[in-house]
């Protein structure tokens, strides 16, 4: 909502005419092949011939600001094209030529089918088709750390129940979509997170000490005991501090897009956001800035069914987060998220279309929590107990991959049990020493508040150091002055 | 200089100095800004750093927030700061607070800025001051030009600081032409954040005010002072932080305070003074703090009705009298 209240109501009026007069023709002249009503999926094959922009793919680079919008928005080229009609058929609105029909047909409000779901490994664990080009070290290393991922939840989150930190939230059933979409991204990829995705941190060099003293928010935590547990952030790893505000992350990962665009940067922003999280209007906002600026940005979203108690069917109507990529002017993906393989493949092509075509992609990545939503929730109140144990085992992300590389001969139970106990000794270990270590000192209060500390909080601090220094008894020891 | 021509050299000139500034809102681009507070820039600077962008306030506030995050420095226009309330959520929990909670890593040196407050004739979702609102929370810089000098070294100011900062103007100054020296011309001009400024010398009665309330002040400042009394005006300049140093330092000389504003009395930007001058210059007070604020109701659209809830010159006037001790006819009194 924005009503310019103080200016003349023609003036905007002849504006916006001219606008649109400029839209129709640069719509008029852009090729757009034809499409059919039926869902379409774009092959990577496909890709070389982009739908709106030719130029983009051919030069194979980013495009910096050669867009129709940005076109369309140079000062003084009103070209003052009258609105024509080419044939009785079509007509060029704002915004494109549109066919006419003598046939009343609402379209309807949910497709004859649902989206299919990108897979490449079975349930069983192997391939469906064809092959993949995944290496050995890098098949391993997602497993690894999935495997480690899964560890570090089960450990913290007894720690939670024991008491030693007040607050946690697992991954368990989602470690496919941390790990494998972290191993498709390079470290320049700018990731801003919501708060179920540590394992990109993990993946990108976040160590199991660096988590424990975040979780213990002691004087070693990156972010100085500011943040509730589960908050981590690192500017090192170009992983942004997580925000409890539902879905506030996605404009901001826009904007961080629109910055990489700027720098013109051979990267692009990625950001992650629940089945819930696509109800916020800040979905809507950035879903279509992102179209608007053609930002380079991989909205990556984890449906894993359950908005801590409300089901996908409370949540919305639609076929699921994937179709509205297309009302949006995103490309978009459904892929199955508990496979490793498939995400991978999918996230690295969209990450490659996303920065040489300079587009937003939507990627719905079908999952399911299989923990509570957090250490605040008892999930079995809500959902059966035999949906969760069968997603557990059944359909664990972690076991299915398993099998795969099993199957090349790249693991073994050997390894399997190496690699478990060394990962839970160095948690078991992380965790004492975060614990006994120091809480940040009282000056870590007062900063970064701004970037400079103002002179009300330099008096506050020194007036609380004075008083403690009088009233010892009266403070808690717990914090180093 | 007219304040928007000052404001927008001020524009011009940072996003010259700084390929990293750009300017981004609704009508910013093509039309020039609701208010032409961008004329000229678009043609300057081209669409990648003059932004037209859809309606949707959380959606370009979330943008300037992510870009700012990454390094740009965002200018983000509101039409008017009624609409910023849509996107408040990027400008509180996001902007104000990213620095603390990333302990320095993720800083955001955004500036959010448009008209705000009362003008004429554009009822209550128009004319809402938030000078109190965004005052109230840490990590915020709050600054509220009166002049054509205010005007562009404190936008200046605000483009160059590493902190967000929310920059209120006021529709009805856009047009006001104020004389300003050569200094204040000069392209590395600046006003400090944080220190208000003395507009007039007195020593009776102290009067505060921000934006347009300063002219106000002025005006009732000459009509006190035919009738004998000297009130010292100050424009706050910056609502947060405070510069409670001027504002004491003033009330122990004058011991008398009026504050005046056209935001809502309660929690505004006048109790937070008054506050101020209670806890550190209360012996020096020698009469009740008096309060001039804007109606305790949202603005109604009807002329008549519209002038009887923004603070007039004569209410400063009647304010300082009472704070005097003189006589004031009772009919005014209330």
């Amino acid at each position: 909502m924005a009503v310019c209240v103080r200016q003349s109501r023609n003036s905007i009026i002849n504006h916006v005419k001219a606008k649109m007069g400029l839209l129709g023709l640069t719509c008029l002249s852009s090729s757009m092949p034809s499409l059919n009503n039926d869902h379409r999926t774009l092959s990577a094959a496909s890709l070389a011939k982009d739908l709106r922009n030719q130029n983009s793919v051919l030069e194979n680079k980013p495009i910096l600001y050669r867009t129709r919008r940005f076109d369309s928005t140079k000062p003084h080229q009103r070209s003052g094209v009258q609105s024509n009609v080419a044939n009785s058929q079509f007509l060029d609105f704002p915004g494109g030529k549109v066919a006419f029909t003598s046939e009343m047909r609402f379209i309807s409000e949910s497709p004859k089918e649902r989206i299919p779901c990108y897979r490449v490994l079975d349930d069983d664990g192997q391939l469906i088709e064809g092959g993949i080009n995944v290496g050995k070290e890098i098949a391993v290393k997602m497993y690894s750390d999935m495997a480690t991922l899964q560890t570090m939840d089960t450990i913290f989150y007894d720690a939670q129940r024991q008491g030693r930190i007040s607050f946690y939230l697992t991954t368990i059933g989602e470690e496919a979509i941390n790990i494998a979409s972290a191993a498709a991204l390079t470290i320049d990829d700018f990731v801003v997170p919501q708060y179920r995705e540590p394992g990109v941190l993990l993946w990108r060099g976040f160590t199991l000490e660096q988590f424990a003293n975040q979780c213990f928010s002691n004087r070693g935590d990156d972010c100085r005991g500011r943040q509730m547990p589960i908050h981590y952030g690192s500017k090192k790893l170009n992983y942004l501090t997580v925000a409890s505000t539902i879905a506030s992350q996605l404009p901001h990962a826009v904007g961080v897009a629109y910055s990489l665009k700027m720098d013109g940067k051979d990267a692009c922003a990625v950001t992650y956001f629940g089945d819930g999280g696509s109800s916020e209007g800040d979905f809507h906002a950035a879903l279509n800035f992102a179209a608007v600026t053609e930002a380079p940005v991989l909205f990556i979203c984890r449906n894993n069914g359950w908005a801590i108690s409300t089901p996908t069917s409370d949540q919305f109507r639609s076929d699921g987060i994937v179709v509205r990529g297309e009302a949006y002017g995103v490309r978009s993906i459904r892929v199955d998220g508990n496979d490793t393989l498939a995400l991978y493949s999918a996230v690295r092509t969209a990450r490659e279309m996303a920065i040489c075509e300079q587009r937003p992609i939507l990627i719905e990545a079908m999952t399911y929590r299989v923990g509570h939503h957090s250490t605040s929730d008892d999930s079995t109140k809500y959902r059966p107990v035999d949906e969760i144990e069968l997603w557990r085992s059944a359909r664990d992300p972690i076991t299915r991959f398993r099998k795969w590389i099993e199957s090349n001969g790249w693991w073994s139970s050997e390894a399997e049990s190496e690699l478990r106990s060394n990962v839970r000794k160095q948690l078991l270990d992380a965790i004492q020493v975060a614990e006994r270590t120091e809480k940040p000192p009282l000056v870590d209060m007062f900063t970064d508040v701004y970037d400079a500390v103002p002179s009300n909080l330099s008096e506050q601090e020194k007036w609380l150091r004075e008083t403690i220094k009088i009233h010892p008894q009266d403070y808690p020891s717990d914090f180093p002055l | 200089m007219t304040v928007r021509d000052a404001l927008n050299s001020a524009l011009d000139e940072e996003m010259s100095a700084d390929p990293k500034v750009f300017l981004m809102g609704e009508e910013v681009g093509e039309y020039q800004g609701a208010y032409k507070i961008s004329k000229g820039l678009l043609d300057k600077y081209g669409p990648e750093r003059v932004l037209d962008t859809p309606i949707t306030e959380a959606g370009f506030t979330g943008i300037g927030v992510g870009a700012a995050y990454h390094g740009l420095k965002p200018v983000i226009e509101f039409m008017t700061f009624n609409f910023s309330m849509q996107a408040i959520d990027h400008i509180i929990n996001s902007a104000a607070k990213s620095n603390y909670m990333s302990a320095g890593q993720m800083s955001v040196p955004i500036v959010f800025r448009g008209p705000n407050g009362a003008a004429a004739g554009v009822g209550a979702q128009h004319s809402h001051c938030y000078a109190s609102w965004y005052a109230s929370c840490p990590g915020l810089k709050v600054l509220a030009p009166y002049s054509s000098e205010d005007a562009r070294g404190l936008l200046k100011a605000a483009i160059r600081d590493p902190d967000p900062v929310v920059f209120l103007e006021n529709e009805l100054l856009y047009g006001e032409t104020f004389p300003v020296s050569a200094e204040v011309l000069d392209s590395s001009f600046c006003v400090p954040i944080g220190k208000a400024k003395i507009e007039r010398e007195g020593k009776d009665v102290t009067i505060t005010a921000f934006s347009k309330m300063v002219g106000y002040a002025l005006k009732a400042a000459e009509i006190l002072a035919k009738e004998g009394i000297s009130a010292e005006v100050i424009n706050l300049r910056s609502i947060r932080p405070l510069d409670r140093d001027t504002i004491n330092a003033s009330v122990r000389k004058t011991n008398r305070l009026v504050t005046v504003e056209e935001g809502f009395p309660q929690h505004g930007v006048g109790a937070e003074i008054c506050a101020s001058v209670v806890e550190e210059s209360f012996g020096y007070l020698d009469a009740p703090v008096e309060r001039i604020a804007g109606a305790d109701v949202p603005m109604p659209y009807a002329a008549n009705l519209e002038r009887l809830a923004v603070p007039q010159v004569e209410d400063i006037v009647r304010a300082a009298k009472r704070a005097c001790y003189r006589s004031v006819p009772m009919a005014a009194a209330a």
